[in-house]
């Protein structure tokens, strides 16, 4: 018997396993048992409704996926009145992301959002489409503890930071988050990128720019997840190409204490069971008692010749 | 609704251009409505790696027999894949998914008009309207006789078929509006169904706001997930209040009000 549960930033999760922000809606429970994933994160909310980005809205690639999608949003009422109820008979916490354009926004909304029913805010202060050319608070360590500060000053609820991994330090950026009182940090929201339609000329999104996700990413935000545990206190939440269980011991083994499973929703839509039974049946091989003794499980290689047992 | 592994029985050429996919899926997966969709995993072959599902609206749906019919084109990375599969092959088929046409029982006379692969997705719904009673009148728009293909499965299923080519010159917008005018005005049709075509959109959203007839498009749009979650297949549809919104093509429809939905440019 494994022991899968984890302690996340105040919150007790049976295990370590959550969808991305952004990767999962009402449709999942029609899918699957949402009383076995660790968390239910939902799509974040800012204060104004927001339609999102004109289509074309995603590019695939062979390991991964361009998509500018925009936050669409219908606003926190709509949210508390329409959203909230659907997950409400399932005994699993849930994340609320939100996103807004000011300090002062970001305060207001987890306010508001702090409702029955909300166990976490999640700020995502890493989206790549919001406005002003791809620019966010998640690329200024002063503007991300801004946005923490007054958060945590609004809320009662744990609050999750999620880095943006356009950035050159993200450490800086995850310390910037820690002293400002954030009670995690997820690690990371897309990279940036762009696709060019050659044939008519044109952007191939309607927004030029867009989050690049999936497998393809892994190594990238894998090693951005190492950077972030090693350089904070507070849990990480590894998020970045985890489609088996088999990238998740990655992140956990690099310093996260829990994952969350994005792009590939869109493709299984029962990925996340695959991970949370394949991680089990790891620990269960490997002799590990309890998942959360898996994070930062990594040993060095220096020191040790091949065919010589650590 | 669930991911389903389904044996392929049947994969082959119908004419040229259009493939006929038809898969065992007995566990349960045969109790899609019409109009609506399963996401397929389409293999990776070679540099053939499609990332993502793809979207197809059932061609046939046998109840008895527990088999799911595609009708499909070869377009582009998941199509070309999706037609190496041979008999015996197992296919990831995910739903049914979206919400499909709503036929109510008053309705009298259907008239359905499709072109393209809009044939296959409309051929359900002349098989329920069957089952219910209602009458149906299809029009089949297509580049020549041969791309016609539905047009005996329609007839076996007590559907009217009209078939309309370019090659023999009777496919276009005006000749088509006289036939569906007169269906109108001559044999009671009272509800208008539609797919594969935005100058047949068109002409239906003009005539049925001119006889006060209400009907549904199915629309297609490339998707991520298929089941709500990403938000990549929007389309712009009129709203409520005078303006437009975008709305998510696999979970507000893939059918829409003919009256909401809005003809893309191309």
């Amino acid at each position: 018997m494994v022991d899968m549960s984890v302690r996340i930033g105040g919150v007790a999760l049976k295990n370590p396993v959550m969808p991305g922000s952004g990767t999962m809606a009402e449709g999942l429970a029609r899918v699957m048992d949402l009383n076995r994933i660790g968390a239910i994160v939902t799509k974040t909310v800012t204060p104004d409704r927001r339609e999102g980005c004109p289509p074309p809205r995603m590019v695939e690639y062979k390991d991964g996926s361009l998509m500018a999608i925009g936050i669409p949003s219908q606003g926190p009422d709509y949210y508390i009145a329409e959203i909230l109820p659907h997950y409400r008979s399932f005994d699993t916490p849930l994340v609320c992301s939100v996103s807004a354009p000011t300090v002062d926004a970001f305060g207001a909304i987890t306010a508001k959002l702090s409702a029955p029913g909300v166990a976490v805010i999640e700020a995502n202060i890493s989206c790549p489409n919001l406005e002003s050319d791809g620019k966010a608070f998640g690329m200024d360590p002063e503007a991300s503890a801004r946005v923490i500060r007054r958060m945590k000053a609004s809320t009662d609820r744990p609050v999750w930071a999620k880095l943006t991994p356009n950035v050159t330090d993200i450490a800086a950026v995850a310390q910037a988050v820690e002293d400002a009182g954030a009670d995690a940090v997820t690690c990371a929201n897309g990279m940036l990128g762009m696709a060019v339609d050659v044939e008519n000329f044109q952007p191939a999104l309607g927004n030029i720019t867009g989050g690049m996700t999936g497998s393809c990413m892994r190594p990238v935000i894998l090693r951005m997840a190492w950077q972030v545990a090693r350089a904070v206190k507070i849990p990480v939440i590894g998020s970045g190409g985890i489609a088996t269980a088999r990238d998740a011991l990655e992140y956990l083994m690099v310093g996260c204490a829990a994952v969350q499973v994005g792009t590939q929703n869109f493709i299984h839509a029962t990925a996340m069971l695959d991970v949370i039974d394949g991680i089990e049946a790891f620990c269960r091989r490997k002799g590990v008692a309890r998942v959360r003794d898996l994070t930062g499980a990594m040993r060095p290689r220096h020191g040790l010749r091949e065919g010589q047992a650590a | 609704m669930a991911e389903t592994l389904c044996r392929v029985l049947h994969n082959d050429w119908v004419n040229d251009t259009y493939k006929h996919l038809i898969v065992d899926a007995a566990h349960g997966a045969a109790r899609a409505a019409p109009g609506q969709f399963f996401h397929l995993l389409c293999p990776v072959i070679g540099e053939n790696a499609p990332f993502f599902r793809r979207p197809m609206s059932v061609y046939r749906i046998d109840k008895a027999q527990g088999r799911l019919e595609f009708l499909y084109k070869i377009v582009g990375r998941g199509t070309t894949t999706l037609a190496t599969l041979a008999p015996g092959d197992e296919l990831n088929v995910f739903g049914p998914l979206g919400r499909g046409f709503r036929l109510g029982a008053d309705r009298k006379h259907i008239v359905q008009v499709a072109r393209g692969v809009g044939l296959a997705t409309l051929a359900p719904v002349a098989e329920s309207a069957g089952r219910l009673g209602i009458r149906t009148t299809a029009i089949l728009s297509a580049r020549s006789p041969e791309h016609v293909m539905s047009a005996d499965y329609l007839r076996s299923v007590g559907a009217e078929v009209v078939a309309v080519t370019d090659s023999e010159g009777t496919s276009d917008a005006a000749a088509v509006e006289r036939r569906v005018r007169s269906l109108v005005e001559r044999d009671g049709g009272d509800f208008f169904v539609t797919c594969g075509s935005n100058r047949l959109l068109r002409l239906l959203q003009r005539l049925g706001a001119e006889y006060g007839i209400g009907g549904e498009v199915a629309m297609e749009q490339p998707m991520g997930c298929g089941n709500g979650m990403c938000f990549a297949c929007v389309g712009s549809f009129r709203n409520d209040e005078g303006g437009t919104s975008y709305r998510r093509v696999c979970w507000d429809g893939p059918v829409f009000d003919l009256q909401e939905a809005i003809a893309w440019s191309t």
